[in-house]
């Protein structure tokens, strides 16, 4: 295989002439060789992903306790007592207020932020980099800090405000654990528009100044059309993401108080590692997944036309 | 903006004034919960329930050497570089020469090695999570900081090797058929003639898949218990239960874990923005 674009010609599409056997002989090596260079990679993520989730599918009508291989096929038991238990509700119900949050307060901040931040050539850098620190931080450090010197009634500033503590209210509790969650990925969006915004050619900007247009009409008829495939994009993952919410509510509300602040990601890991019914972790496992895999393959689809470029 | 007239300017300028409040009230609502770790870090327990406002009134560093010693730091930072490390290698060997291929397209199942690894960027954990416990437990590689980095190194392989796709994708045709011509091996070439162009790439995807590593939650607190073998947030995270009631070490503890962070960061902001920025617009 030589260093050019084309995909090396098929093996058998037709007779070769016997001088062109050594360079054949050569092209097979090279395109084993390629092979052997994807490998690596491709082996990791069938092994850690693909293997592991196909037993989740398997696991899921099955009675597995997650000790030992042994497990009793039970149907669909598994699916019809979750759809029956009210946390579940709850949770797909708190998923779907995490997705509406997102879709929503970060992406105005953060496309407001990014469209202020086209103007300031000298301090654009340093404003991103402020953005950012709260997603390079772990989020087990981010929900440390907020719940001992934010949420804490006594030393926090709650405390210090005289207000009750939001993690310990049944309505409240999502809403707490999910400002958490914004406060540490807006930056990043603003970060991800910022990119796409500076890609939006300058003849555009510059004939829409000409015509007359003001600041809202340039952004709104010039800049947002043009970032609409990014927009588009951290729609879909934000999609995916939220019905994958784990790390804030368990690190601040375990799903408490009283199962309120439950998502599907924490009722699944309470099933897993507290009741150790992973049958049943792996039912929560697969119909979280389903969500996913609805907007990954609205997201693959979205992006084909990248892929085949 | 060109100054027409004086009016003119007098109303840019007052835009201008009017963004870098905007923008300052978000840098302010970013760093304010960090500002508080650093002001009551010094302070004894009474010192913050008395006011998570109010300046220390000393600069003893009783606090840290307390968070140091009941958060396992020692063992943590170690175990925490080990499992990074073994990811970034892991990720960044794997995904350039996967990255390399797919970018050149030299292989016919291509585009059907993109869609899985589209698809796989989104698999969520849970998918897997439960029999991969049960796996990894059966090998007996459970608190085994190596297995968690081989683990999140699997995890991030498909980002990092779009990333490092397009990064290849910049590689000029000609340098890599020079190198062929002159009779260079695929080691040699990739040696001496790729990696040099696409360090920059390397150290983006190194950065962002370790900075990944070092703050995974999930996956270490699933596959590390024994407190031995855990990274240094799942030791910070330990101190919660008993450090309740002395703020000052929590602060002082999460302080000792945001510093390093921070300074790599900054240290590599110019990786990591282009980073966050090329792989979603360049997909």
């Amino acid at each position: 295989m030589t260093a050019t674009a084309t995909p090396a010609p098929h093996p058998t599409g037709r007779t070769p002439a016997p001088d062109h056997r050594a360079r054949r002989a050569y092209q097979r090596r090279r395109s084993l060789v390629n092979h052997l260079l994807v490998a690596p990679a491709l082996l990791l993520s069938v092994l850690v992903v693909v293997v592991p989730g196909v037993l989740t599918a398997m696991a899921a009508f099955t009675d597995w306790t997650g000790i030992g291989f042994h497990a009793d096929y039970v149907g669909l038991r598994n699916f019809t007592d979750i759809l029956a238990d009210p946390v579940f509700t709850t949770a797909l119900g708190n998923n779907i207020k995490w997705l509406a949050l997102f879709l929503s307060l970060p992406a105005v901040i953060s496309l407001l932020t990014a469209w202020l931040l086209l103007r300031r050539r000298r301090t654009r850098t340093f404003y991103q980099v402020v953005y950012l620190m709260p997603y390079v931080l772990a989020p087990v450090v981010n929900a440390m800090v907020w719940l001992n010197i934010i949420y804490n009634p006594n030393g926090g500033v709650i405390g210090a405000l005289h207000i009750d503590s939001p993690l310990s209210s049944l309505h409240g509790a999502i809403y707490a654990a999910a400002a958490v969650d914004m406060w540490h990925f807006w930056g990043f969006l603003t970060v991800v528009y910022f990119g796409a915004l500076r890609q939006t050619p300058v003849e555009q900007v510059e004939a829409a100044i000409v015509d007359g247009a003001g600041s809202w009409q340039v952004f709104r008829h010039v800049y947002l059309p043009s970032i609409r495939p990014t927009l588009l994009l951290m729609g879909v993952m934000t999609v995916i993401f939220s019905f994958l919410a784990f790390d804030y509510v368990y690190l601040l509300t375990q799903g408490g108080p009283a199962h309120s602040s439950e998502v599907m990601g924490t009722y699944a890991y309470a099933f897993a590692f507290s009741a150790f019914e992973f049958g049943k972790a792996s039912a929560v496992g697969l119909i979280m997944s389903f969500f996913g895999l609805i907007a990954s393959c609205v997201y693959t689809w979205m992006s084909r036309r990248q892929l085949s470029s | 903006m060109r100054n027409h007239s004086r009016n003119h300017s007098v109303k840019t300028r007052c835009k201008g004034v009017m963004a870098h409040t905007v923008l300052l009230v978000f840098a302010a609502t970013a760093l304010f919960p960090l500002f508080l770790v650093l002001l009551n870090s010094f302070k004894s327990n009474a010192g913050v329930t008395g006011s998570p406002f109010s300046l220390p009134k000393s600069l003893s560093l009783s606090n840290f050497t307390t968070a140091w010693q009941y958060g396992a730091f020692g063992t943590g930072f170690l175990n925490s570089v080990l499992l990074t490390g073994t990811t970034v290698v892991v990720v960044l060997v794997c995904s350039s020469l996967a990255g390399y291929v797919l970018a050149g397209q030299k292989i016919r199942m291509w585009p059907a090695v993109m869609v899985y690894l589209t698809m796989a960027m989104t698999v969520p954990i849970q998918l897997f999570i439960f029999p991969l416990y049960a796996g990894v437990a059966a090998l007996g590689l459970l608190d085994n900081v190596f297995a968690v980095g081989v683990i999140l190194a699997a995890i991030n392989m498909p980002f990092a090797t779009f990333l490092m796709r397009t990064f290849f994708l910049n590689v000029p045709k000609e340098l890599e058929e020079a190198a062929l011509v002159d009779g260079a091996n695929v080691i040699q070439l990739i040696h001496r003639v790729l990696l040099p162009v696409v360090r920059p790439g390397l150290i983006t995807v190194g950065v962002i898949v370790g900075l990944s590593a070092w703050n995974d939650f999930l996956i270490s607190s699933t596959f590390l218990h024994d407190p031995s073998d855990q990274t240094v947030t799942l030791g910070f995270l330990s101190m919660n239960g008993t450090f309740s009631t002395q703020l000052g070490v929590m602060m002082a503890g999460a302080l000792v874990l945001i510093l390093p962070v921070l300074g790599v960061f900054i240290a590599l902001q110019r990786y990591v923005v282009d980073g966050m920025a090329g792989g979603a617009v360049k997909g």
